[in-house]
């Protein structure tokens, strides 16, 4: 986070307790003004209770937060004039047409977006005048995320913003959070997809067992960047393993069909497979060199947790 | 930031009334039960009883005349606490509640919102039986009654919204939200003078309705109707008992009420309740379990 930046979310020790089990166990955390910010994690490691805290729905057992300035518990409603909250589970007056919705929910902010405006921006101009009930699901969730900002929100709270969407349903509402941002709008995003975490966030935390288990950019996340790298090529048929230079036969790991290279140094490496494949007149068949992915981080990071179970 | 122009408050609320009930209209089954159920009743029993006689308030009244007032009262109960408790614990259930929670609105607005609308609607219900029963059955209107009539509406409507929603924060979901309402009132109703003046049935059961408030509202409202009544007509008593059972639901409510859905059962019947209005359980349910 550059200094000078004001801070939009603070949290500090954060814990939440239901009786014995305690859902969330110190969380830290910093988000500036204007950053999208993602909190990656399997269900039941505290993301949801963590993020429901913050939008005020839900006490703490201890901990210190503050967002825009305010405790979400005590904030009222000067609190939620500022925030937009767009969440998986919450219907929608199925017997109201999407302009009416809009139009019920605009009165509630002090300086709302104008209706027909947002509908165009969530893409629902066709289905300006439908029940909210006849809506399909992607549909429905473009309702969500225009109920999300009708109310021109300093603060967004994206939960799984396109969770069941197809590729072309995802990549507009990608464009629509990028829009978002580029209002200077802060983002809270929480997600499955790692891809959409990649596209989106300027930084990542990712919660297992109730505890940030790792914070960065995207692409530092759980060291990312200096991880070793994975360089992978089919052994030429004239070629024996024996034949290659003692750097490359250091690193084999045996992975299948391909072989695989665990290297700290890609650069020498590559030099000297690539010196002694042309040296002798072979091709490097399906040679690439890859970085672990975030998904590989986050899978690491989270371990077996996905199994534990629902979250909220 | 602009200049805030923030709604004021009573406009708010006349508008979630006019949304309520404009969601109301839209819905058939709802306006089915509310108008056409108790409106059935009048014209099946004046068509059985309509030539009787019954006693009521120690008089001797024809029996439109005493069964239209009480079955007004049905009609304003069906829509104040059946209606409400089943339509703000399926609100509940869909997540309704918990947006409106995370938004500005104030939470009485949004409340008041609901029970305003089910009052209106409850009133309509009454002036249609009002309608019916004075067209078609003879029943009479006393002007220097009927300031007392409108109080106790109102009293009854405040009573039995107050008690929905207390019912609404005791019921675990939607699912079980019309056993519970239907099985809290329509027994009461045999036993509080709605069908037949309660002096006909035995002490002990008349006892045991008096201590209920849908007696004291059908006694309340029917003497204002009752033929030679000296003086304004109110039942100050019936009116404080109704009151206390009010306050009472009123405690309970802010005790027990909740805006989000109550854990696995409120799933369940999230996903259920999305199916009976969408058929798309599967889909639905499917994203909210992940």
């Amino acid at each position: 986070m550059g200094t000078g930046a004001r801070t939009a979310i603070e949290v500090r020790g954060l814990r939440k307790s239901y009786g014995e089990v305690e859902a969330v166990r110190g969380i830290d955390l910093s988000v500036a003004e204007g950053e999208v910010f993602a909190l990656l994690g399997p269900n039941g490691a505290g993301k949801t209770t963590t993020v429901e805290i913050l939008e005020g729905h839900r006490p703490r057992t201890a901990g210190e937060v503050s967002v825009l300035g305010f405790d979400p518990v005590r904030g009222g409603s000067a609190y939620r004039e500022r925030i937009g909250i767009v969440l998986q589970s919450c219907g929608i007056d199925s017997e109201l047409t999407v302009r009416e919705v809009l139009d019920l929910y605009r009165a509630f902010y002090p300086h709302p977006r104008r209706t027909d405006e947002v509908i165009e921006l969530v893409g629902l101009g066709e289905k300006r005048e439908a029940r909210t009930k006849t809506l399909s699901g992607g549909q429905r969730r473009r309702l969500d995320l225009a109920l999300g900002i009708v109310g021109d929100p300093d603060l967004v709270f994206l939960d799984e913003p396109t969770t069941g969407f197809d590729p072309s349903a995802r990549r507009r509402s990608w464009e629509l959070v990028s829009n978002l941002r580029s209002l200077g709008k802060t983002i809270l995003l929480t997600t499955h997809y790692m891809d959409e975490a990649q596209h989106l966030a300027d930084r990542v935390a990712v919660i297992a067992g109730g505890e940030i288990v790792a914070e960065g950019t995207p692409e530092t996340l759980g060291g990312r960047d200096t991880a070793a790298a994975i360089v992978r090529f089919r052994l030429p048929e004239a070629a024996l393993e024996a034949d290659l230079p003692a750097a490359v036969r250091g690193g084999i790991v045996p992975d299948g069909g391909l072989l695989t290279v665990r290297t700290e140094d890609p650069t020498a490496l590559l030099h000297a497979l690539t010196g002694w494949a042309v040296g002798r007149g072979h091709a490097l068949e399906a040679l690439t060199v890859e970085r672990p992915t975030l998904e590989d981080v986050y899978l690491r990071l989270t371990g077996h947790r996905s199994e534990e179970g629902g979250d909220d | 930031m602009t200049e805030a122009r923030r709604t004021p408050l009573t406009v708010l609320l006349v508008r979630q009334v006019r949304y309520q009930v404009r969601t109301f209209r839209r819905n058939p089954v709802a306006a089915f039960f509310t108008f056409f159920f108790p409106l059935i009743f009048l014209v099946l029993f004046d068509a059985l009883q309509g030539n009787h006689h019954v006693t009521f308030a120690g008089q001797t009244v024809a029996f439109s005349q005493f069964f239209t007032p009480a079955i007004a009262v049905f009609a304003l109960v069906t829509s104040c606490y059946t209606n409400l408790v089943m339509t703000t614990s399926m609100a509940r259930d869909e997540g309704i509640l918990k947006r409106v929670r995370g938004t500005p609105l104030p939470a009485w607005v949004y409340m008041a919102g609901r029970v305003g609308a089910t009052v209106w609607v409850g009133l309509m219900s009454v002036a249609i039986m009002f309608v019916i029963g004075v067209a078609a059955y003879g029943v009479r209107l006393y002007p220097h009654t009927l300031p007392a009539a409108i109080v106790t509406l109102l009293v009854g409507a405040g009573t039995f919204a107050a008690l929905g929603l207390a019912v609404t924060g005791l019921v675990p979901n939607s699912e079980a939200a019309p056993a519970v309402a239907n099985f809290t009132i329509l027994p009461l109703t045999f036993v509080s003078g709605v069908f037949f003046p309660v002096g006909s049935g035995p002490t002990w059961l008349q006892d045991f309705g008096k201590v209920f408030p849908l007696e004291h509202f059908v006694n309340a409202f029917g003497y204002a109707f009752t033929p030679g009544v000296a003086g304004a007509g109110f039942q100050g008593k019936d009116l404080l008992v109704m009151a206390v059972w009010g306050v009472a639901g009123m405690v309970v409510a802010s005790r027990f009420f909740t805006w989000e859905p109550r854990a696995v059962g409120g799933r369940r019947a999230r996903g259920a309740a999305r199916g009976r209005r969408h058929g798309r359980a599967g889909t639905a349910a499917a994203r909210s379990e992940d």
